[in-house]
């Protein structure tokens, strides 16, 4: 177990970013770098993460970052990866970094294609349910009820399960994060570092101006989101799935909270109903009574 | 040890990007361009060719693959054709602006609908601002001379732009014709291992391609176009250099010029038309006309002045375009015009469009458009500023 005195001191995004206040991505890319260590190379394409950096000439990032359009960090990342395995440079870890929209919809060819090669690279989802540079429309990630400016009378699908979908590549490592939770989330970059092949990590990423909060309240949102159940832990390692220790207790439903109290302090979610606030109780549930199918369990032998 | 091979235009595409010693090749395949992948597959498999080869899901993401790798420090190679070409356009404008020196054989081929796979050269053309420098081929020598040639013109810190060596599809890439690869340690000597002057450096971090204001883009544009004038003044030396050192042809540098001096009427064209209109020239000086060819060998770099210089001797000019912009004309015809338009005395212009979509063009197709430019230059006038020769209506 990682200890919060054990992360590293160095700072590896610096003051002087261009994130919205509040930005949970931006806390996310400062807990993964001080995990991976200086030796990181990151893919990013067309996302929050591009804006970030912040304007040329300066940049806020103290890492290399190659800049990449939209639909190809996956392929870009596999790029990287074997230009170094031709320099003979084994030592580097190659994440690409990208949001809900380059991952679930417009780059999940380029990420598939990447996994099923068994690119050897941390591939990072840092998702706030919406495309949010272009100013919050839905995205394949947008859950059932969500407002953006593209349902503007809340989404009607629900949200695309990625991890699941990476799980049917068999690649050895997927997880699910909250930058809300540093301990569990920091091991899981280590853990992602350590394996070889591909791994894909997930994250959930609050987001004030798209969720419409404010935004003192982005880290008390992800434990929210994980508390009710909404954003489930886990670990899917060699196949085998399993709830993380935050997520774990809430196999039983009495220990989750209800997902009204995460909703109802959104924006996003202001139009919804009694009724239905219900029906997204229902779809956690149900998710729930998967997990407890699947926990401790091989998923897609 | 120089060996002369029989072989086909792929593979001789392949032998090039293994005798330039490319470390990464991310490719995917399309007809008629997978002659080049597989050899490269089965080359990097045997250990004949110390290169990691990547099997990308598409061509989109074969370009992003080779962005990756070019901005990992290592020198890149792949090979596409038609759709593929244009699912990358994209990524060919971030290659170039990225400033990454990627060499990519293109192996032109008609865009549908309707579906074909025979060559025309609207693939390759449709991707003219991309940035890009353009090689049209002629011979399967040329193919390799100029995939090593285009390392070292790309490579030039002066330079610091990704090349396309194009080739017409099944007319080149499936046909067998004799080739030198000269010996692999004076093409070594030739072609030094690839010194990035910017790479993905751990020890020196820096946001490559981020986000940039106007203050800055319309410089870094200007830079490109500088090193396309660069470019320009490489191409030809390289060319040269290449010839001398290996006691091979040269192939014009910019174009390649044949019997212009005292031409009354040039043709212009591009790639293997080319090799049909040099025979065409040569059976129509031995019957007494002045003809000449001027053949565009980069149609990006541009040769205005080369163009001007020879055309602007001419009292004619029959530019045979295998391609067509709709609601224009043929594209190196508009070039060539555009290079020509301020000249005091200009020749008569034909432009031809001729070989779309693979039909065939022979020496005496070309000999029947030149006589006919030649014709209308005698009577003064033009009949048809353009011609689509051979059209069935």
């Amino acid at each position: 177990m990682v200890t919060l005195k054990e992360v590293a001191k160095e700072e590896y995004i610096l003051s002087g970013n261009a994130s919205c206040a509040g930005c949970s991505a931006t806390l996310s890319i400062r807990l993964a770098v001080k995990a991976l260590g200086m030796k990181t190379i990151f893919v990013v394409p067309a996302c929050c993460t591009s804006v970030i950096q912040g304007v040329f000439p300066l940049t806020s990032l103290n890492i290399p970052v190659l800049n990449i359009p939209f639909a190809s960090a996956g392929a870009a990342a596999s790029g990287v990866v074997s230009g170094l395995r031709a320099q003979g440079t084994e030592d580097i870890t190659v994440v690409a970094w990208a949001g809900d929209g380059g991952t679930v919809d417009i780059g999940i060819q380029a990420l598939s294609g990447a996994a099923e090669r068994g690119t050897n690279f941390i591939y990072v989802c840092y998702d706030n349910e919406a495309y949010g540079n272009t100013g919050m429309q839905r995205s394949g990630a947008t859950p059932l009820g969500a407002w953006t400016t593209t349902t503007p009378a809340g989404k009607k699908e629900p949200k695309k399960n990625m991890p699941l979908i990476m799980a049917a590549h068999k690649i050895p490592y997927i997880a699910t994060l909250s930058p809300s939770y540093p301990t569990d989330f920091i091991e899981k970059f280590q853990k992602a570092k350590a394996t070889k092949g591909t791994k894909y990590l997930h994250i959930l990423v609050p987001c004030p101006p798209g969720w419409r909060t404010d935004p003192e309240m982005s880290v008390e949102l992800g434990r929210l989101a994980v508390q009710t159940g909404v954003w489930a832990l886990f670990e899917i390692d060699n196949s085998v799935f399993s709830l993380s220790v935050p997520s774990k207790p809430l196999l039983e439903k009495s220990r989750r909270k209800p997902v009204q109290s995460y909703l109802e302090k959104q924006g996003r979610f202001r139009h919804l109903t009694e009724q239905a606030m219900s029906q997204i109780q229902l779809g956690v549930d149900e998710d729930w009574e998967y997990y407890r199918k699947i926990n401790q369990t091989k998923i897609c032998p | 040890m120089t060996r002369t091979l029989l072989d086909t235009g792929n593979h001789v595409a392949g032998f090039g990007a293994q005798a330039a010693r490319a470390e990464v090749v991310a490719a995917y395949p399309i007809t008629p361009q997978t002659g080049i992948v597989e050899i490269i597959a089965e080359l990097a498999n045997s250990g004949r060719m110390r290169a990691e080869y990547v099997c990308v899901e598409s061509e989109h993401s074969a370009m992003a693959a080779s962005i990756g790798a070019s901005a990992s420090g290592v020198r890149t190679f792949t090979a596409t054709s038609s759709h593929g070409l244009a699912y990358m356009h994209e990524m060919l404008h971030w290659a170039s602006a990225a400033r990454l020196p990627i060499v990519m054989a293109v192996v032109n081929r008609a865009i549908g609908p309707p579906w074909n796979i025979l060559p025309d050269l609207n693939d390759s053309l449709s991707q003219r601002d991309t940035g890009w420098l353009q090689f049209y081929c002629a011979s399967h020598q040329e193919i390799f001379d100029t995939i090593i040639q285009a390392y070292k013109i790309c490579e030039n810190s002066k330079v610091l732009l990704p090349a396309m060596v194009c080739f017409e599809g099944f007319i080149l890439s499936h046909t067998n014709m004799p080739f030198t690869i000269p010996d692999q340690e004076d093409l070594d000597s030739f072609l030094p291992r690839y010194k990035p002057g910017w790479k993905l450096d751990v020890n020196n971090p820096m946001s490559h391609s981020t986000l940039s204001s106007s203050d800055y883009y319309m410089e870094l544009r200007y830079l490109i176009q500088e090193a396309m004038g660069n470019a320009k003044e490489s191409i030809p030396a390289v060319d040269k250099e290449y010839a001398d050192k290996f006691g091979l042809p040269y192939h014009g540098g910019l174009l390649e010029e044949v019997a212009c001096d005292d031409a009354e009427t040039v043709i212009v064209t591009m790639g293997t038309i080319g090799s049909e209109a040099k025979l065409a020239v040569r059976k129509l000086r031995d019957k007494g006309h002045r003809v000449g060819l001027a053949r565009i060998r980069t149609f990006r770099p541009f040769p205005i002045e080369e163009v001007r210089e020879i055309c602007g001797r001419a009292a004619a000019m029959a530019v045979i375009d295998r391609a067509i912009s709709f609601g224009m004309e043929g594209q190196l015809f508009t070039e060539v015009q555009s290079a020509l338009c301020d000249l005091k005395k200009k020749p008569l212009a034909m432009d031809f469009v001729a070989g779309i979509g693979g039909r065939d063009v022979t020496e005496a197709d070309v000999e029947a458009m030149v006589m006919h430019a030649k014709k209308c230059a005698e009577a003064g006038q033009v009949d048809q500023r353009v011609t689509w020769y051979g059209l069935r209506r």
